[in-house]
């Protein structure tokens, strides 16, 4: 299997706006993949090879951020850079991982077979997306065992948005239209995270995400432009989603705790509320080729800031829901936790069969020796 | 012989209600390789399963598509084999039946890639390597699962035992099919019977030998089954998604 699953099921033609919902971030991801060949090429800052002892790790890591090279697995870097960076991609790979469980829920019940067939790779990719991730993290000395661990005890976190229901249909449009929608906006920019196994898992991620992106826009397009019913479906799921996805950027940047670090290391290279307005912005004029409503009075275009003024979420909720009441918080995490118990048995298997061929494979060689 | 829509529904049903179950187990398999691994079975299956339906619905030549006879077929008209509606079970019970599954698919598309009817020879001989994959990772699973641990082995024999009887059914003789399942038996044990000597598991004798779903005679199992598949697309006659 090599790719996106969603895109070589998929096939159709549908209007949007420019070359399709997401166009302009996949510009912006193949942009960051050029710049990760141009650093390639450009090569390091007088590197520290050999003996150079006397270059301070700490003045040579700080050097390859300023000029914008990646930092890698064999790399010092201090501390707390490693510590952040575990905990942002574990809970993103705890995210990709949750979040197959909302969508999951449509698969035996999706109303057609191409449908069907388009929502399984669709979750099929998010598990790659956790695989993908848990790897990266890995490459920081953490194993994925101990992040699987940390999330089952409830101390490291995915996000909020899949704690909410999938009630209808239409749920599975509205979260890849806007719940996708809203990573690939937020994920962009982490092409070009300065540490380099995140930002190379994020550029693959993010060429998959516009798909799905496409298929849940498509799915919207296709009730809008339905019967009585359908179209009523489509609105009352952009009802629900919209504000729960304008909260995925977190809290007010006058709120956000962890931001200023994270920016100084190129972690992160936008706010909390610059990327909500530019996921804003994005979804506005693809609502309008929708045919759906934006559940916000207050939305309307500001030709001083040239961009929407809109009503934010509920930050309060948006607490809520990350200390564990969210409507769905505990399924989600039973499921997690039952699958991973009910399957203890055959990781255990694995694992005791593939010692005693290990010991079969060795032992005629120490009969011969 | 020539190809009925009988036929294609058997070939079609068995894929597609296998990937139905299969789909189950998304966002609930041991480790997240296998969530990948088990969904891209199912996506295997379903593809099958669409391209023979489609087939189904032209040769009737009564305007029903891939949908119209997944969707508004009631239980009595489908035609798959009764191994692929049995529920999921624990995951040597899934292996088991992707075990079986696949080694009678694999023949039988292997024989139906050279049949007369090029388009349904087409199909098979796409099916064929999907298959052999699928058939290849029941065969891993099978081996590690009968040759781990203690638990392992319990579990996966009573799979086995379990699931065994369900294989007659797929070997029953259609002298008016395109390839007449019956002469693809041995075959089949050729491929599963050295799977389960490896995995250290006894092969289960054969006594009873449950069947109907080719007359569209089914275990309760499969009501339940279309009922969830069914439900959403049948709530809105007419609708396109
Ligand atoms: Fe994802
Ligand atoms: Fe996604």
């Amino acid at each position: 299997m090599s790719g996106c699953n969603t895109c070589s099921v998929h096939g159709h033609h549908f209007p949007e706006p420019g070359d399709g919902p997401a166009s302009g971030l996949l510009g912006q991801v193949e942009a960051a993949e050029a710049a990760l060949r141009a650093a390639a090429e450009r090569g390091r800052p007088g590197a520290p090879d050999g003996a150079a002892g006397d270059t301070d790790p700490q003045e040579y890591f700080t050097a390859l951020i300023e000029a914008d090279q990646k930092i890698e697995p064999r790399d010092w870097m201090p501390d707390a850079y490693r510590r952040t960076l575990i905990r942002q991609i574990a809970q993103h790979a705890h995210s990709e991982i949750i979040g197959m469980q909302p969508e999951g829920n449509w698969i035996t019940r999706a109303p057609s077979l191409k449908r069907k067939a388009i929502l399984l790779a669709k979750v099929q990719d998010e598990a790659g997306h956790g695989l993908y991730l848990y790897a990266a993290a890995e490459t920081l000395g953490v194993s994925r065992d101990e992040l699987v661990e940390l999330l089952l005890a409830g101390r490291q976190k995915y996000s909020s948005i899949f704690n909410y229901p999938t009630l209808t249909w239409a749920d599975v449009g509205a979260i890849g239209w806007l719940v996708d929608g809203a990573a690939i906006v937020n994920q962009v920019p982490l092409c070009r995270c300065s540490y380099g196994p995140y930002a190379r898992a994020m550029i693959r991620i993010c060429k998959e995400e516009s798909f799905h992106q496409r298929q849940g826009y498509e799915i919207l397009y296709t009730l809008a432009h339905g019967t009585p019913a359908q179209r009523e479906m489509a609105q009352d799921a952009v009802n629900r989603w919209w504000y729960p996805s304008l909260a995925m950027f977190g809290p007010p940047d006058r709120d956000s705790t962890h931001s200023e670090q994270s920016m100084a290391w190129k972690i992160k290279r936008f706010s909390n509320d610059e990327l909500r307005q530019r996921f804003v912005d994005m979804c506005v004029p693809q609502a309008e080729i929708l045919g759906l409503r934006i559940p916000d009075p207050e939305l309307r275009w500001n030709p001083e800031r040239q961009s929407y003024d809109f009503t934010p979420p509920d930050y309060a909720e948006l607490m809520r829901v990350i200390s564990g009441d969210g409507p769905c918080n505990r399924q989600r995490m039973a499921r997690r936790r039952r699958a991973h118990a009910e399957g203890a048995w055959v990781r255990e298997a694995a694992a005791a069969y593939a010692a005693k061929r290990a010991a079969r494979a060795t032992a005629p060689t120490e009969v011969a020796a | 012989m020539k190809t009925t829509v009988d036929h294609l529904l058997a070939l079609g049903d068995d894929a597609l209600i296998a990937a139905q179950r299969l789909g189950e187990w998304v966002a609930a398999a041991p480790e997240l390789e296998e969530d990948v691994a088990l969904a891209n079975i199912a996506l295997d299956q379903l593809g099958a399963a669409r391209l023979l339906l489609t087939y189904a619905g032209e040769l009737e030549g009564a305007g029903r598509d891939e949908d119209a006879l997944a969707y508004l077929r009631d239980d009595r008209e489908f035609r798959n084999c009764l191994l692929v509606e049995l529920p999921n079970g624990d995951f040597a019970v899934t292996m088991a039946k992707l075990l079986f599954l696949a080694a009678y698919q694999l023949t039988l598309y292997t024989a139906l890639s050279g049949c007369a009817d090029e388009r349904l020879a087409a199909i098979a001989s796409k099916a064929r390597k999907e298959v052999a994959y699928h058939l290849d990772h029941a065969r891993l699973w099978t081996v590690r699962l009968g040759d781990g641990t203690a638990e392992s082995h319990r579990r996966m024999q009573a799979a086995v035992d379990e699931i065994w009887p369900y294989t007659h059914e797929l070997f029953l003789p259609d002298p008016t099919a395109p390839v007449d399942p019956a002469g693809l038996r041995a075959e089949f044990l050729a491929i599963v019977e050295p799977v389960l000597a490896e995995a250290t598991l006894e092969r289960p004798a054969d006594d009873w030998a449950p069947e109907g779903g080719r007359r569209g005679l089914h275990t309760e199992h499969l009501s339940y089954l279309l009922a969830e598949m069914q439900v959403l697309h049948r709530a809105h006659p007419g609708a396109r998604w």
